[in-house]
């Protein structure tokens, strides 16, 4: 039963880290490179685009939905297997949706990544 | 890539580690969270290990978000694969779990797996998104979106074919 709790709050984690990531990459591409924002325009400009943007918003609500559903895994199981197999997972659902969604460029190389990552949670599990 | 850009995903990588260790530590302290009975959750919050590991997530929060802003998403969280390894370390040697050998082998397998693709481009060029992040910054010439200056500069469609033969 323990364990059961632990891979559903896993899968949670997952998809709301997901959609919480795919949605804030989307945002801060929208924004544009922090640091140079805040050098040109100060850190008041920086703050008012990220808070005008609604997708940044969307994108802490699933964050923190992945955190708190996170906080239960951490309470039912070992860090050492709730941490590395969700963020292990999100790795590939962001590849995925990143190449769906964001139309990045996700290449052999990276792929391959995602295959081996795959395989350290197959391990994970094991 | 600057020694600031490295920084900065030397943030996300180890204030993610630290936090989810503290929250973790935290966590087993103020035990299991029932669903009947929401208000533990409060009450977990507010253990000092909860609270620093939350306050360690806002800075990998502030770090990851920067590190968004100029690089692709399938690009950073590979980059900051080191955490995995990081976190097992403190898992073993300051929570004092067992990390079984076939766990070792899945984190070796995972950090190989996201190490592998941290050579590559770390951004992918878009019309929209080029002219923020595809720049050194000492010679960027425009800071707001393309959408907001009304189309793509022609220094940054020179760019876009740039990266589009492989010159970048």
């Amino acid at each position: 039963m323990k364990h059961l709790y632990t891979w559903t709050g896993i899968l949670l984690v997952v998809c709301f880290s997901v959609m919480g990531d795919t949605l804030m990459s989307r945002a801060m591409k929208r924004v544009g490179d922090l640091h140079a924002l805040r050098r040109r325009f100060g850190l008041g400009t920086v703050i008012c685009r990220i808070f005008s943007s609604s997708t940044f918003f969307v994108a802490v609500g699933a964050m923190a939905i992945a955190f708190f559903s996170l906080m239960f895994s951490l309470s039912w199981g070992d860090v050492s297997l709730v941490a590395p197999a969700a963020a292990s997972l999100t790795f590939i659902g962001n590849a995925v949706a990143a190449k769906m969604f964001l139309h990045e460029k996700v290449d052999r190389r990276r792929w391959m990544a995602a295959l081996l990552v795959a395989g350290g949670v197959a391990l994970l599990i094991g | 890539m600057t020694f600031r850009k490295y920084l900065v995903l030397a943030g996300v990588t180890v204030f993610a580690a630290a936090g989810d260790s503290m929250l973790s530590h935290g966590m087993k302290q103020t035990g299991n969270i029932s669903l009947h009975h929401l208000s533990s959750l409060l009450s977990a919050v507010l253990n000092p290990w909860v609270a620093v590991g939350i306050l360690l997530l806002l800075a990998f929060f502030a770090s990851y978000m920067n590190a968004l802003s100029w690089a692709d998403l399938t690009y950073v969280l590979p980059a900051t694969s080191l955490g995995y390894v990081l976190l097992a370390l403190v898992a073993r040697f300051a929570l004092h779990e067992q990390v079984s050998a076939l766990r070792w082998m899945g984190i070796v397998l995972i950090s190989g797996g996201v190490g592998f693709v941290a050579g590559g481009p770390s951004v992918t060029h878009h019309h929209d998104n080029v002219a923020l992040t595809g720049q050194d910054e000492s010679s960027k010439p425009h800071l707001l979106p393309t959408s907001a200056r009304g189309g793509a500069p022609a220094d940054s469609q020179q760019h876009v074919r740039a990266a589009g033969r492989g010159d970048l």
